[in-house]
């Protein structure tokens, strides 16, 4: 279980480091602990993994990558595993995850894409379809963003 | 966006520093002063190209689950909808996909198990609608990086 105070200490993190000179005395003095806290707690959250990284977001949009496809594969189970890891080596490939089905929903493996266009995105998921021999998928592009922030806690 | 501008872009999407001065520590890294890394920052988040500096979390190291979850809401229902769930705070994405399916507003709920089951029996009852579930079992990867150079 977590510390209640790594807790507190990522709930102020997440919203994002302020740009002063020593960010994460602001983060200290919010806590009532000190800097070199702090950093200690933040280094060891990294290693235990509970942090994947400490790092800038992108806006991609801004970069021109203004097309995403969530691509949804119908893969059999015993080649899911070998599958997920070929796609995720893919630097097309920003996301991939293995989720479970419904009755009316067969697709199993799911990967987003995002590229300057959306006949990009089909390129690479045909590339990536004959890669991997999955034949059956379907391209889902995002015809609009309702809402995309970071998964909070 | 000039080459600074595009190698410290580069760097802080990998790893931001978590030392005393995380500022001066890229600038030495770049050679420059860590104040102009702050301005070009302060820059980078005004135009949209930095969004956010901070933790990339494992949700699953602490003890949440997520699910990506579909409507059938139809291109007249969506908007309406899609107000229903953004107002759920562990809704992190929601978005306007059509599919041959009726699916089209895709949405992905990261909380604690039963929460999830909440919130999306709320969302049932609310909308009227008929709604898909995809619970998450393994994450092959996660985090967005892209080629800035």
């Amino acid at each position: 279980m977590m510390e209640p105070l790594d807790l507190e200490l990522l709930k102020i993190a997440q919203e994002g480091i302020e740009l002063t000179q020593r960010p994460y005395l602001l983060m200290a003095e919010q806590l009532g602990i000190s800097e070199a806290e702090v950093i200690q707690r933040l280094k060891g959250l990294e290693e235990r993994g509970v942090i994947r990284r400490f790092a800038a977001t992108i806006g991609h949009r801004a970069l021109g990558i203004v097309a995403n496809a969530m691509i949804a594969w119908n893969v059999p189970p015993s080649e899911v595993e070998r599958t997920g890891e070929l796609f995720a080596s893919s630097g097309d490939v920003t996301h991939c995850y293995e989720r479970g089905t419904a009755p009316d929903w067969p697709y199993n493996l799911y990967t987003m894409v995002h590229a300057r266009c959306k006949e990009d995105c089909l390129k690479i998921a045909s590339q990536l379809s004959k890669a991997s021999g999955i034949k059956e998928y379907r391209v889902l592009f995002s015809e609009k963003e309702y809402k995309k922030t970071s998964a909070r806690i | 966006m000039d080459d600074l501008d595009a190698a410290l872009l580069a760097l802080v999407q990998n790893s931001f520093p978590v030392t005393a001065r995380p500022f001066d520590a890229l600038g030495e890294a770049l050679g420059v002063e860590g104040s102009e890394i702050i301005r070009r920052l302060e820059r980078l988040q005004k135009v949209g190209l930095v969004r956010r500096i901070g933790p990339i979390l494992d949700l699953h190291k602490m003890g949440l689950a997520g699910v990506l979850a579909a409507l059938k809401a139809g291109p007249e229902m969506a908007d309406e909808a899609a107000r229903v769930v953004n107002e759920y705070p562990e809704v992190s994405h929601n978005y306007l996909r059509p599919d041959e399916s009726g699916y089209n507003l895709w949405f992905t709920v990261s909380a604690r198990e039963e929460r999830i089951e909440e919130i999306l029996s709320e969302i049932r009852a609310r909308t009227g609608l008929e709604l898909l579930v995809l619970p998450t079992s393994r994450i092959f990867k996660i985090g967005v990086r892209f080629d800035i150079i």
